[in-house]
């Protein structure tokens, strides 16, 4: 590390591990509530289980979002964090609102609104927090020397995420209005903004890696976060094809959507061509796979994926089933937990100044998560295909469809049982490089 | 080849329009489309209950409505059609966890009033145009 504050990023990457580990705790629960066994039922009904699991990964992506905003705004513009007191204040907060969103979820306290349940009491909690987190990136950036396309476009991306948390604040009487401007939040973060931080923090990484020239990386960086915007603003219509909206969307929603996978084959080619460019090659051998891994999974997971489901005559079939889950798991994983994994990997080696670069866990790490993922992945999709089918086609009972594909979610747990111990062991690594020390600072 | 600015240009332009179309369709679609497609005359206070009620028990988080919420739980778009107040109040009402075909629902007790709100706003749903959804069946004999 370069500069002292970089510090700060370690904590808010170990609250990122911490809250991961609980969502799969939920995770669990939730799987075997669907094979059946719903012991926990009086205690955490499946609809806690479901919010805890969504918000915890919302939480410990954003946290580590931020934990990458510290790390490299500092790097790219030369300049020490404005405020590291505050920084460490604002982490402290957002644990605690975090802390008591989750657990008031056990506690019939939230807005059942799929994504946002966080109490508006809460929300306005959230904001503060954010303003202050976005305050010091802000002031850091523009009294640095340098102002970097990388940084520019992180921020950008950090800056719209917060404006964009707003219209989903407001109260409507009418459900239709209700979830139209949710997907305001919900999608033109995942299909929008958060592209851009996960653009940031690629083309961060790849610059370090890679040791490509900076312009060529960031000369592609725009080309991939303008496909972003051209095709996942309108994309947005994806989800007002059944909403009662109109039926505009239908058209516009499909083919924008339809285009959307471009930005992410766009990642997927432009980190492997950067790869293959790259003179220098990083020892980091663990943050290289981590980096072409989410460049390319994402790709699979948010880009094929989704196309498998987005148009208007396909998604009026698989609108709202476990197909959906399907998706939405490697999407995540592929786009958000995994640019989050590369970028605390390339960091922890310097924050601590212990060189774990190439070690059998964290490749073990790597592989079981990743072939645990795709398992689940598999699983969900099967059981959606088989629910499609039976329900919407056939038009047999819900009930009954799910006793039929009860067996799927055996699968289920079985595969995120090899991912879990994936990431036990990731977290074993993190635990092992130990804590942020000022003997691991380098000057230039 | 492409330079770094013509990138740029790219980017900004791209957002800006791309932006600035997606605000007129929602313009258009919040105002002309959705009183009429909702049914916004039939919006009463009673029906709002419902949905109050419907946010603050999280019922989205087992089932969906309009295609979305969770997977653990029947849709309930057109579950006013499907099985009728009756059986709908009974579910709410019920003072243990309602559970036909093995899976459970929470236990609400619900009062007779909160129940009707509930069914209020659920018959309102299920009166929207959803451009044909849920899908029928086809194969149904
Ligand atoms: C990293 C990017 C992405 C993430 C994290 C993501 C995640 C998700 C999630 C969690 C949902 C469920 C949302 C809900 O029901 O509340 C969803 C729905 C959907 N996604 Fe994505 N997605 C991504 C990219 C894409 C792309 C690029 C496409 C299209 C090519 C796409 C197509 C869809 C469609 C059509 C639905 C609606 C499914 C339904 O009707 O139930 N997604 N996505
Ligand atoms: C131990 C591993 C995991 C298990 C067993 C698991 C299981 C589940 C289950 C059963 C659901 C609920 C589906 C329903 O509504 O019926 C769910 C939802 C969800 N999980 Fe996981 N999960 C795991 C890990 C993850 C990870 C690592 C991520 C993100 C990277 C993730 C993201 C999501 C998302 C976004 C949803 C909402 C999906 C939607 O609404 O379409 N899960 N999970
Ligand atoms: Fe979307």
């Amino acid at each position: 590390m370069k500069y002292r504050s970089q510090k700060v990023a370690y904590w808010f990457f170990a609250l990122s591990m911490l809250l991961l580990s609980l969502q799969l705790i939920y995770g669990f629960i939730m799987g075997f509530a669907h094979m059946g066994y719903d012991g926990l039922h009086s205690v955490i009904a499946f609809n806690t289980a479901r919010a805890v699991h969504t918000n915890l990964l919302v939480v410990w992506l954003l946290s580590g979002f931020m934990g990458a905003a510290y790390y490299i705004i500092p790097e790219e513009a030369e300049n020490e964090l404005a405020s590291v007191k505050l920084a460490y204040a604002q982490l402290i907060s957002l644990a605690v609102v975090g802390v008591i969103a989750i657990v008031g979820y056990h506690f019939n306290y939230w807005e059942g609104r799929k994504f946002l349940e966080i109490p508006r009491p809460l929300d306005y909690l959230v904001v503060v927090n954010v303003l202050t987190f976005l305050g010091i990136i802000l002031v850091t950036l523009f009294k640095g020397k340098k102002r970097t396309t990388t940084a520019l476009v992180l921020t950008m991306g950090l800056v719209f995420a917060a404006l964009l948390y707003l219209p989903g604040m407001i109260w409507f009487d009418n459900q239709a209005m209700d979830s139209f401007f949710r997907w305001w939040v919900v999608h033109l973060w995942v299909e929008g903004v958060w592209e851009l931080i996960m653009g940031g923090i690629l083309s961060f990484l790849l610059i370090k890696i890679t040791g490509v020239d900076r312009e060529v990386i960031e000369k592609w960086l725009y080309v991939i976060v303008g496909l972003t915007f051209i095709s996942g603003i309108l994309g947005t219509g994806h989800h007002y094809y059944y909403i009662g909206v109109g039926k505009i969307w239908l058209i516009v929603g499909g083919i924008f959507s339809a285009l959307e996978p471009l930005a992410f084959l766009g990642m997927a080619l432009f980190a492997i061509a950067m790869y293959r460019k790259g003179e220098k090659k990083h020892p980091n051998k663990i943050a290289l796979s981590w980096t072409l891994g989410t460049a390319i999974v994402s790709f699979v997971g948010a880009g094929l994926l989704g196309l498998a489901h987005t148009i208007p005559q396909v998604n009026m079939y698989t609108h709202g089933t476990l197909v959906t889950a399907m998706h939405g798991h490697l999407a995540f994983w592929g786009a958000y937990a995994m640019i989050v994994l590369a970028i605390i990997s390339y960091a922890m080696p310097n924050l601590t100044g212990r060189k774990l670069y190439d070690t059998t866990t964290g490749l073990y790490a790597f592989w079981l998560s990743n072939i645990g993922m795709l398992g689940m992945t598999v699983a969900f999709g099967v059981a959606g295909v088989a629910q499609v089918y039976l329900e919407r086609k056939v038009g047999l009972e819900f009930g009954d469809v799910q006793k039929e594909i009860q067996v799927h979610f055996l699968i289920l747990v079985s595969c995120a049982t090899m991912f879990t111990t994936g990431i036990c062991m990731y977290i074993y690594e993190f635990v092992k490089h130990g804590r942020p020390s000022d003997e691991a600072l380098v000057t230039q | 080849m492409l330079s770094k600015s013509q990138a740029k240009t790219f980017f900004l332009g791209g957002t800006i329009v791309t932006f600035a179309v997606f605000l007129a369709l929602s313009w258009t679609s919040l105002s002309n489309e959705v009183p009429k497609r909702t049914h916004e005359e039939n919006l009463t206070p009673q029906v709002v209950r419902g949905k109050e009620i419907w946010e603050a028990n999280n019922c989205m988080g087992c089932h969906t409505i309009m295609g979305e919420g969770a997977y653990y739980a029947p849709e309930l778009t057109k579950v006013y059609e499907r099985r009728g107040e009756g059986y709908i109040k009974a579910a709410l009402m019920s003072k243990t966890p309602w559970s036909p075909r093995g899976r459970k629902m929470v236990a609400y007790g619900f009062s007779e009033q909160q129940a009707n709100d509930v069914v209020a706003f659920l018959k309102w749903i299920g009166e929207t145009d959803l451009n044909g959804f849920p899908p029928k069946p086809d194969l149904k004999k």
